[in-house]
């Protein structure tokens, strides 16, 4: 059917509204990013600024001791570390359960559920007891206390996605390889993972992005610069009665830029592992 | 054998705290000692009769209501406004994947700007249009948070549930759908005979799965107000979190903190059946 003209001009025109709200806050704070506190504070607000400022982000990735990039970029540093590392130790976990699940059938299937249950559960109730665990193994304020503590974010997840992937690949190979005596290690080594490389691509974008995001445990566990993450670094400047919003939004977009390219790869895995559950709304 | 690290590590991360949460709120453990004399029920009794747990209950409550509503709603207008034939609705759909890719904690911080009393481009675009006469501070006033902060969530999570949608509408017969039009059915009849019981499923999945992530939001809340003002903005997860860690009772804070765990408890059999409804068939 052939919808109206103006019915069809309508429709665009609600797109474009949608397209430039969901811009909005982005675009908002990129501008107060390269806006100066007299041009932001002048009313009426110009909504064009006449010249780029680019001093947040020149302060920002400054490598001078003490100084505001050398805070940024160690937060950066101790995100990195954080999240490839649990991402590492959950992956070596994950996968063989992930497989195990997979190609065994029945038994264990209450298990995994059990297993997907737990990283749904509000961290606040696991968290008193956790903070009392790093610290009696003195890992409080320390990466690897966190990388640890976030593992039982990444490894619920991990598992559930990967197992979903590995249910998708066909069983005739790996059936021939043991046939022809080869261990289940083996055949999973060599045989299930070359053909689940792009899942397990997807599962570590994936639990990349969650870590990037992660803050309860961060605020909580640390409480200095050695091992604050950017999100603690971002939620301390932002709710402290700072001034200077321009290196905070700079601070932010720099913050935002790796998840938001992650997100664009992972578009069409996205909507499917959301359809088969267990990723993260 | 190859599911028993995973089975390990969530036993250790995730089964023993649990487990010490149940036991720590059975007593008056403090922080800083973290063993206190067993009192039973004593716990949540108070918590049952403290107006701050009453108050915080009833602000969850709400804030997921409200969001969850605006978000199943607005989602699924824009799933249906993006699956019309539009020009340029590769980028229409595309840009979706933003805001569900930036850092709560940015996303915060971006709304905290766009709502700021003094320069924010909310007060900025109102009173440019005419709708408001002077600068309001709308995360300032105890009237106005937690909606604002509903509001930012909005933003963040309604993409998410447009995209599962759009893609549940792939699934939406043409055929029936013209029948039904050369039949006289009205565009709301068509919706809700044809269309609606096709997206029912994975929009009941994204529902609950937004109202697992509602129910223990703390880091959108914590970046923007803290709570504040006047404990307007006081979900459950900030009143354990001062419960525990700001006024050291960690027995009571426990308790406070099941009692977020039991609402999601609910919520999470009814996704964890979803999915295998989803995978039985």
């Amino acid at each position: 059917m052939k919808q109206p003209l103006y019915l069809r001009i309508l429709l665009h025109l609600a797109a474009i509204l949608v397209a430039i709200v969901t811009l909005a806050p982005i675009v908002w704070l990129l501008l107060v990013s390269i806006s100066t506190t007299e041009h932001l504070t002048t009313l009426p607000f110009e909504w064009i600024p006449d010249h780029l400022d680019l001093s947040n982000y020149r302060q920002l990735l400054s490598l001078a001791d003490n100084s505001r990039g050398d805070l940024f970029l160690g937060a950066l540093q101790n995100t990195m570390i954080v999240a490839f590392g649990a991402t590492a130790v959950s992956l070596c976990v994950s996968v063989p359960a992930a497989w195990a699940f997979s190609r065994i059938r029945g038994r264990h299937a209450s298990l995994l559920y059990v297993v997907v249950a737990t990283y749904m559960l509000p961290p606040v109730a696991l968290i008193v007891p956790l903070f009392a665990l790093l610290n009696a193994f003195d890992l409080l304020n320390t990466k690897l206390g966190l990388v640890l503590v976030d593992c039982s974010i990444v490894m619920p997840f991990m598992t559930w996605l990967l197992k979903s992937n590995f249910d998708n690949l066909p069983h005739e190979i790996e059936e021939a390889a043991f046939v022809d005596g080869a261990g289940m290690l083996a055949v999973l080594r060599k045989v299930t993972l070359p053909m689940a490389k792009p899942a397990l691509a997807t599962a570590i974008l994936f639990a990349i992005l969650l870590l990037w995001d992660e803050f309860f445990y961060a605020f909580i566990l640390t409480n200095d610069n050695r091992s604050q993450t950017l999100t603690v670094a971002i939620a301390n400047l932002a709710s402290g009665r700072v001034s200077d919003y321009g290196l905070l939004s700079a601070a932010g977009l720099l913050t935002a830029l790796p998840p938001l390219i992650i997100g664009v790869l992972l578009q069409r895995a996205l909507v499917s592992g959301l359809a088969q559950g267990g990723v993260k709304g | 054998m190859m599911i028993a690290p995973l089975a390990f590590g969530v036993l250790i991360i995730i089964g023993w705290p649990f487990l010490d949460t149940l036991w720590l709120s059975l007593t008056s453990a403090q922080l800083t000692q973290y063993t206190g004399p067993f009192v039973g029920l004593d716990n949540f009794v108070r918590a049952f009769h403290s107006p701050q747990v009453r108050e915080a209950l009833q602000t969850t409550i709400i804030f997921v209501a409200i969001t969850v509503t605006a978000e199943v709603v607005l989602g699924v207008l824009i799933a249906l406004l993006l699956d019309q034939p539009l020009y340029g609705r590769n980028v229409f759909r595309a840009l979706l994947i933003l805001p569900w890719a930036l850092p709560t904690v940015v996303n915060a911080m971006s709304w905290r700007l766009i709502y700021n009393p003094d320069f924010g481009g909310l007060n900025a675009l109102l009173t440019q249009i005419g709708l408001i006469d002077s600068y309001q501070s709308w995360i300032g006033s105890p009237s106005t948070a937690l909606y604002a902060i509903a509001v930012a969530d909005v933003w963040k999570t309604v993409p998410l549930v447009a995209m599962i949608t759009l893609a549940a509408l792939q699934g939406v017969s043409r055929e029936l759908l013209e029948a039904a039009r050369i039949d006289g059915a009205s565009a709301w009849a068509r919706f809700r005979v044809v269309t609606l019981p096709a997206i029912l499923g994975p929009l009941t999945v994204a529902a609950v799965l937004r109202t697992i992530e509602g129910v223990k939001v703390f880091d959108l809340i914590w970046v923007m107000t803290r709570g504040g003002p006047v404990n307007s903005t006081k979900t459950m997860s900030i009143q354990v979190y001062q419960e525990a860690f700001a006024n050291f009772r960690a027995g009571s804070g426990a308790a406070q903190g099941l009692l977020i765990v039991l609402v999601s408890m609910i919520m999470i059999n009814v996704y964890i059946a979803l999915l295998r409804r989803q995978a039985s068939q």
